[in-house]
């Protein structure tokens, strides 16, 4: 654990100290929730009022002022006290009567890894299961390294055989698509990211202007998802040379700050252009995709065929779905075999190589304002598939689907994946974005869930969910001269 | 010339607060060298604090207007100085040393879930409130436009210098200043002469967010509402203002503040309202292309 507090690492529980930390713990926390929480400020009527909930606040202290404690004591061996707090926030959730849901549950939640902290502590005090433990960890490694390169194939797989299974209805494949398109957008800013090592934090710019391509020109001029798609792209792609031109000199952290302002600028743009854009109306009413110009609906526009009468099979709602996914099954599969092939070519080559060491590239002559803005326009390109996609499968743009949050979410998908890994993002994107939707009973707790998730992964697995990265070129050791 | 008088109030008067927010970011991105992300929705927690102080204030029967101001100021700076600690201690300081992202990445769940906790906790709706500095007067009036400065401009204005003449003393006369140039500097040198790296670093975090509590105070007094989301536009904009005057540098931040205040205060009153935003960024593009390194800020080093 990275979080060890101080001088109780060595196996001794000094009492007074984890009983001190405990008791700050729990101050600061109340200090944290004096305000927010303790008086919640509500309308009466006649001006702002305070409704207390000093009450609640101070289970959450007391809870705290445990776990602490107790988590000090595993650390320091005594996981016996841990095991017995643990039992007992746990029946506290399950038997006090407290005063809201949010607590029984941070409780209970609390109680179980507590429990699951005392018995792991003393398992591995014991010497047979500390040998045990080793053990287990070694096969796991060998398992990891064996099994490593089929795990990509089995989630391909997996993807693949999804919608033909029985439980895929209309809620699961909607689910697939929205996880598929994170993970296309995902593999995307990683050309920008995790390959040329450049910050862009509007990406969502480009994805925003992919959807308001097609939107406008299937809507306007009539034109077919798969006419608009190449162009969407090419109209992204020019977008972030555009905007990449003048920016791209600037180093880290200004890039950063400049696409995030970029990111604004376009939804703003969009937000209040309105004769344009339609404003913050959006624009509906948007054709989906079509199978050689088959329509997925019930009954078949004038002078066109439906798919199901194409098949001849009866109609399904879920064949419309079931179609868009495996498009964006397939867009997201192109991403990555773009990826992977430009890695092994000069342009790949001198991404990464930027990345690491600026200067020694310019040394060798490399240019590194162009090399950078080929990344940023690959990248833009398939941000601008993916917005064409989304607009087909919603039917409808506005301005409040490309927001920062959005952009912070794909380069969150980037970062906890394991910057440059591919497989990482796969996994990220099931986490953060598979799970809350999953969750959605949490309901209003889903983001505060999701920002402290995202923290607590950076702060224990600082490289990522997948931090081991094929190497790019490999020196040929074997075979003796 | 009137109307351009009392644009210019009001612009110095929105600029103070950017400034004062920005101080934060540049201290922050000096010492560690990160961006600060959540430091928006420490502002905006600051302005909660100062929201239920008033109310506070007003349910104890502390009718004057001075005294209640101080109380608020004093007391939104206290805890949300608490904030600001406990996100540098849980969020950071075990990335510290890890790659440039991760901390970062870290900052954007901080944001997330301070929004999120203050909206579960307080609700979502924009939260009303009466400023307690009521009134002012007219400075200049002719062709029938007043141009008028009300007292919470002022207050707002003095209370700015104060707090940056304050500040500017803290670092460069104390030994605490001392440490924390050390620490900007080189970090692994100061610790090994001696300065507790640590301390200092959470002690510029506090800072940092005690002045962002001021400045959350200041925008919910002057625009008399406060949600939960406010943090995040005047975030970016606060954080525009530090790289606009140089990061790093204590006056280029409010040099900064109030050049954005500027830019955005007389583009709403000359040209748009809806594109005051990008008006903004796209100043800030244009510094970085020609200045990149902001106004005030010096030159970077390149160390091979």
């Amino acid at each position: 654990m990275s979080l060890a507090i101080s001088g109780s690492s060595t196996g001794v529980l000094d009492w007074p100290a984890a009983f001190k930390d405990a008791l700050v713990t729990a101050l600061v926390a109340g200090a944290l929730g004096l305000f927010i929480v303790g008086f919640r400020t509500a309308d009466f009527g006649k001006g702002l009022g305070f409704e207390y909930q000093f009450v609640d606040l101070a289970i959450a202290c007391g809870v705290i002022f445990a776990g602490r404690f107790a988590l000090s004591c595993a650390r320091g061996g005594t996981s016996v006290v841990t095991l017995l707090l643990g039992a007992g926030l746990l029946a506290i959730a399950l038997l006090a009567p407290l005063p809201s849901a949010f607590l029984r549950t941070v409780s209970g939640l609390a109680g179980v890894a507590l429990l699951v902290a005392g018995t792991w502590t003393s398992v591995r005090g014991t010497s047979a299961g500390g040998g045990r433990i080793a053990a287990l960890s070694a096969a796991s490694d060998v398992l990891g390294t064996r099994v490593f390169p089929w795990f990509g194939a089995a989630l391909l797989g997996v993807a693949v055989v999804l919608p033909f299974m029985p439980f895929a209805d209309q809620k699961v494949m909607d689910l697939g698509i929205l996880i598929l398109t994170y993970v296309m957008l995902g593999w995307g800013l990683n050309i920008v990211v995790g390959l040329a090592g450049l910050l862009d934090l509007g990406y969502v710019a480009f994805y925003a202007v992919g959807a308001y391509a097609y939107a406008m020109l299937s809507t306007q001029h009539g034109w077919s998802f798969w006419m608009c798609l190449p162009v969407a792209g090419m109209l992204a792609a020019t977008f972030g040379v555009v905007l990449g031109f003048p920016v791209l000199r600037l180093r880290g952290d200004y890039l950063a700050i400049v696409t995030l302002g970029f990111g604004e600028i376009i939804r703003i743009v969009l937000l209040n252009w309105t004769d344009f854009t339609q404003g913050p109306a959006g624009i509906g009413g948007i054709p989906s995709a079509t199978l050689f110009g088959r329509v997925f609906a019930e009954n078949a526009p004038a002078g066109g065929q439906t798919f199901h009468e194409w098949m001849e099979i009866p109609f399904s709602a879920n064949h419309r779905l079931i179609f868009l996914y495996f498009v964006v099954l397939a867009l997201a599969l192109l991403t990555n075999f773009v990826t992977h092939r430009l890695r092994r070519l000069p342009v790949g080559r001198a991404w990464e190589a930027l990345r690491e060491d600026e200067v020694a590239c310019q040394a060798l002559g490399i240019n590194p304002t162009n090399t950078k803005l080929t990344a940023f326009a690959i990248g833009a390109m398939f941000a601008g598939f993916a917005g064409t996609f989304f607009a087909a499968k919603q039917r409808f743009v506005s301005p409040e689907s490309f927001v920062f949050i959005e952009s912070a979410i794909i380069l969150a998908i980037v970062v906890l994946g394991g910057m440059g890994s591919q497989v990482g993002v796969v996994l990220a994107s099931i986490i953060l974005i598979g799970l809350p939707e999953w969750f959605r009973d949490l309901g209003l707790y889903r983001m505060l869930v999701f920002g402290v998730a995202m923290v607590l992964i950076m702060v224990f697995k600082p490289r990522g969910l997948i931090s081991r990265r094929e190497p790019t070129i490999r020196l040929e050791t074997g075979g003796g001269p | 010339m009137e109307y351009f008088l009392q644009q210019l109030i009001n612009a110095v008067t929105l600029g103070s607060i950017y400034g004062l927010i920005a101080i934060g970011y540049t201290m922050v991105y000096g010492i560690i060298g990160m961006i600060n992300f959540a430091h928006g929705d420490v502002f905006m927690i600051g302005g909660f604090m100062s929201l239920i102080g008033f109310l506070l204030c007003a349910m104890l029967g502390i009718s004057s207007a001075p005294l209640a101001v101080v109380l608020v100021l004093l007391l939104a700076m206290a805890f949300t100085a608490v904030f600001g600690w406990t996100i540098e201690r849980v969020a950071y300081r075990p990335l510290r040393g890890s790659f440039r992202l991760a901390p970062l990445i870290s900052a954007i769940g901080v944001s997330i879930a301070l929004q999120n906790y203050v909206q579960l906790a307080q609700g979502a709706r924009p939260k009303p409130h009466t400023s307690l500095v009521q009134g002012g007067f007219t400075l200049y009036s002719a062709n029938g436009f007043d141009v008028r400065v009300s007292w919470l401009q002022i207050v707002i204005v003095v209370l700015t210098v104060a707090l940056m003449a304050g500040f500017t003393l803290v670092i460069g006369r104390t030994a605490l200043g001392r440490q924390q140039r050390a620490c900007e500097q080189d970090m692994k040198m100061a610790s090994l002469l001696g300065v507790n790296v640590d301390r200092t670093i959470s002690l510029t975090f506090m800072m940092g967010a005690a002045l962002a509590a001021v400045a959350g105070m200041m925008f919910m007094m002057y625009y008399g509402v406060i949600d939960f989301f406010v943090g995040f536009l005047a975030g970016i904009k606060a954080f525009t203002a530090a790289v606009l005057g140089g990061i790093g540098s204590l006056p280029g931040a409010i040099l900064g503040g109030l050049l954005i205040g500027l830019i955005e205060v007389f583009w709403a009153a000359y040209f748009s309202s809806e594109y005051k935003d990008v008006a903004a960024f796209g100043v800030l593009v244009l510094v970085l292309i020609f200045r990149p390194t902001g106004l005030l800020g010096r030159p970077e080093l390149e160390k091979v």
